[in-house]
């Protein structure tokens, strides 16, 4: 492989390796409290099914949807850089985006109804409730909150991948922090995948 | 810049792997919904851990990835299940 003095060398797949271990911390952040919330609902079955009924299914498996879709839009428009139809790429990581606004909008509903019923962190309503049923949703405001946190920085990182394929920056040749991103993008689908199940389906 | 020839995922593999996704949800929904008594978490699990690995198989390119980051990816949720089982004998032993 030969490279003039002024082209850059990028290896991808080293740049891709790192990113892999980054998600590997990611995995054990989010591990463990899937660990104390295993744990917990060994302890206090009883609450965390009276507490888990209090979740509406219906907006989990709405937001499930709208995530799975947007990682296939993400996936795809990897497929359109590496055919070099960087328009084609723009307009999936723009679909992409405009799903995580719309998980983030059920997610402020979502929230919001909980608020309303003074069922947050720290509430007089929350200290009345049964210990299990705090740890549920002190569990369920932490997991889905850092996982909230994690849609928008990932919308911010595929909003500069946007920015970048608009520029040319990232081209049919140079592609790793589109890949990247959509790695990073699919982390936070496939984590979303467990929590589904675990807070808002099994009662 | 590729040290190797590149697979490319056509837009019809990942429409196929997200509708396979789609029906894997729907089976979890409706097997929830008829409650399977203490079986239900497990199957709940299974599913998307099913799930989970079609996601770091398809859309994430581990098919076609190499051979050592194939094997850290594994090793990595393999430590991840030992530390699962470690707590809940520590749990249940104490």
């Amino acid at each position: 492989m030969s490279t003039t003095e002024h082209s850059e060398y990028i290896d991808s797949d080293t740049g891709k390796m790192g990113m892999w271990l980054f998600l590997f911390t990611e995995l054990f952040l989010f591990g463990g409290l899937f660990i104390v919330y295993a744990v917990m609902r060994s302890k206090y079955s009883e609450d965390f099914h009276q507490a888990a009924l209090e979740l509406n299914a219906f907006i989990g498996a709405t937001n499930t949807v709208v995530l799975l879709v947007s990682s296939m839009t993400v996936a795809m428009s990897l497929t359109a850089i590496q055919k070099n139809r960087p328009n084609i790429a723009i307009g999936l990581i723009f679909i992409t985006l405009i799903l995580a606004g719309v998980f983030m909008m059920n997610k402020y509903f979502e929230w919001g109804h909980k608020f309303s019923l003074h069922l947050y962190p720290g509430s007089d309503v929350m200290k009345s409730l049964p210990h299990g049923e705090i740890m549920f949703f002190g569990l369920y405001f932490m997991m889905t909150g850092l996982h909230a946190l994690h849609v928008i920085i990932g919308g911010v990182v595929l909003t500069i991948v946007m920015f970048k394929l608009k520029s040319g920056k990232i081209n049919q040749d140079h592609y790793l922090l589109q890949e990247n991103g959509a790695l990073y993008w699919h982390l936070v689908d496939l984590i979303w995948i467990f929590l589904f199940p675990l807070l808002y389906l099994i009662t | 810049m590729k040290n190797h020839e590149t697979h490319i995922t056509s837009y019809s593999q990942n429409l196929t792997v997200l509708i396979t996704l789609l029906l894997l949800t729907t089976t979890s929904v409706l097997a929830v919904k008829f409650h399977f008594g203490a079986f239900t978490v497990a199957i709940a699990l299974i599913i998307a851990s099913i799930k989970a690995a079609i996601v770091l198989t398809y859309f994430m390119h581990l098919k076609f990835e190499n051979l050592l980051l194939r094997l850290m990816v594994g090793g990595v949720f393999l430590l991840f299940a030992i530390v699962v089982v470690i707590t809940f004998i520590d749990y249940y032993f104490r």
